[in-house]
């Protein structure tokens, strides 16, 4: 008999394969406005954020959808929604 | 009192079924009554409260959320069992599939009644048959004994790690659930031995090392949990038998068998049912057979994983088979015909398979039934291409 398979996975970037290529827009941060208030980070709904070492976030393009939520939270509109070629 | 040694008593096939969850020391019974199995679920809440069976009864409102309660406790490794019947079944649909491709060893009773409208409470088989194509491994007991005695080898069956798929008994509504007969029961200590450890169910949530259930995958691994449950389901079919003879051992009661052939051996027909008519079926084999006809019954106790190897070997050299299917897809046939059907023809078998839909919405079936169409079909009446409907002695 073969080992079960169970529909279950370790929650974390990648689970379910790229979702990049789901995106037509990217989010692009413009550092010059950027206060490092994490807010596009909290709210990202994939783990499609980072906060790199000197607290700036950086977007994960491979499982970054394209959602925009990012782009609407951001408080002092420091991302832009850039359409994919 | 727990049961110390084997006792005899006169129980209703849903007190036997209860008395079989109570001594397999169920953890978790998420439950909504449904006429006709609510005594099941009644009588497992009095042995609760009489500190007969150490368990939660998680009273839900709603069947939907019986199987959702379900699904929690067996992935939280808790040994879980729940009942319903006809529409309880259909409001539990989406979680039943739920509870199969998660690959949960629940145990379930599906008392079998009539879907309507118009509304009805009798039994027939289709509510259990829209369960066919799920990944529950279905039984079908005739009479209450059957069902005490698989309830006990449905938890271990499902619990075996290499299959753990979601297990349902199904019984028919008041002919077997509210009837009494003669059941023989285990002493406690024989069920404790003869049942896994309920401390090796794997649980799927683990605090200690969490995963999500049913989170979206890639659609190949959606794909590949469909295969894999085939593989569990095919190679179920020989630790299902090796369940049944040990039980066989136990009880003298043979399970081994996963077709319950009666006077197959010469016969050149064999009837094939399942349920409460099966007994109907075979008492019109016993009078036929006084008259010198050489006929057989069938009863499959299995549904799925379809027995194919047995239901080949109780065939034999019979040349005709006639299936008198207690619930039909609408279209197509009576559907323990169509399952039949393609055993005929992938294994090339040469016998003529009558297809006879009979007893639908609790409409009787009795030996008569089964005579008459035996005499039909030796003189040659019906078309084989044709679905035939048999209601109360008539052709309808």
């Amino acid at each position: 008999m073969s080992k079960v398979l169970y529909p279950v996975s370790k929650p974390g970037a990648g689970a379910v394969g790229k979702t990049s290529t789901w995106r037509w827009q990217r989010p692009v941060i413009n550092l010059d406005k950027c206060t490092k208030c994490g807010l596009c980070w909290l709210y990202c709904p994939e783990p499609a954020f980072e906060i790199n070492e000197e607290g700036y976030p950086v977007v994960k393009y491979d499982w970054c959808k394209g959602c925009g939520i990012c782009y609407n939270e951001c408080p002092v509109n420091a991302i832009e929604m850039v359409n994919e070629e | 009192m727990s049961i110390t040694s084997r006792v005899k008593k006169v129980l209703t096939g849903n007190h036997a079924t209860a008395y079989a969850v109570m001594q397999a020391r169920v953890d978790v019974i998420p439950a909504y009554p449904i006429t006709p199995q609510t005594t099941i679920v009644e009588k497992l809440d009095e042995f609760i409260e009489n500190g007969l069976l150490d368990a939660s009864m998680i009273r839900v409102e709603s069947e939907h959320s019986a199987m959702a309660a379900a699904i929690g406790a067996s992935a939280a490794g808790a040994r879980t069992y729940t009942a319903t019947s006809s529409h309880g079944l259909l409001y539990m649909y989406e979680n039943l599939w739920w509870a199969a491709n998660a690959r949960l060893p629940i145990v379930a009773t599906f008392v079998t009644r009539a879907i309507g409208p118009p509304w009805n409470i009798w039994s027939d088989h289709q509510d259990i048959f829209t369960l066919r194509d799920s990944g529950w491994i279905l039984f079908m007991a005739k009479n209450a004994q059957e069902a005490y005695d698989l309830t006990l080898q449905a938890f271990k069956i499902a619990e075996n790690p290499n299959i753990r798929l979601p297990v349902g008994i199904g019984y028919d509504g008041f002919y077997i659930s509210h009837t009494s007969e003669p059941v023989e029961m285990l002493a406690q200590d024989e069920v404790d031995a003869f049942l896994p450890d309920k401390r090796s169910i794997k649980p799927l949530l683990d605090p200690s090392n969490p995963y999500t259930i049913g989170n979206l995958p890639e659609a190949s691994f959606n794909f590949l949990i469909r295969k894999n449950m085939w593989g569990s389901m095919e190679s179920s079919i020989d630790y299902i038998k090796k369940v049944g003879y040990e039980y066989y051992l136990l009880t003298g009661r043979n399970y081994g068998d996963l077709v319950d052939k009666y006077r197959c051996e010469d016969a050149d027909t064999i009837f094939v049912s399942i349920g409460a008519m099966a007994n109907e079926g075979m008492v019109a084999v016993d009078r036929l057979r006084s008259k010198g006809h050489k006929v057989g019954h069938m009863a499959l106790r299995l549904l799925r994983p379809y027995p194919e190897d047995e239901v080949i070997d109780s065939i034999g050299n019979a040349e005709r088979i006639i299936v008198m299917s207690r619930a039909v897809s609408m279209g197509k046939g009576g559907i323990l015909f169509t399952d039949l059907i393609d055993v005929v023809y992938r294994n090339r078998l040469n016998v003529d398979v009558y297809d006879i839909v009979v007893g639908l919405a609790g409409v009787e079936v009795v030996d008569n039934d089964f005579i008459k169409v035996y005499n039909d079909v030796l003189d040659g009446i019906f078309d084989k291409r044709e679905t035939i409907f048999l209601m109360g002695g008539k052709y309808v």
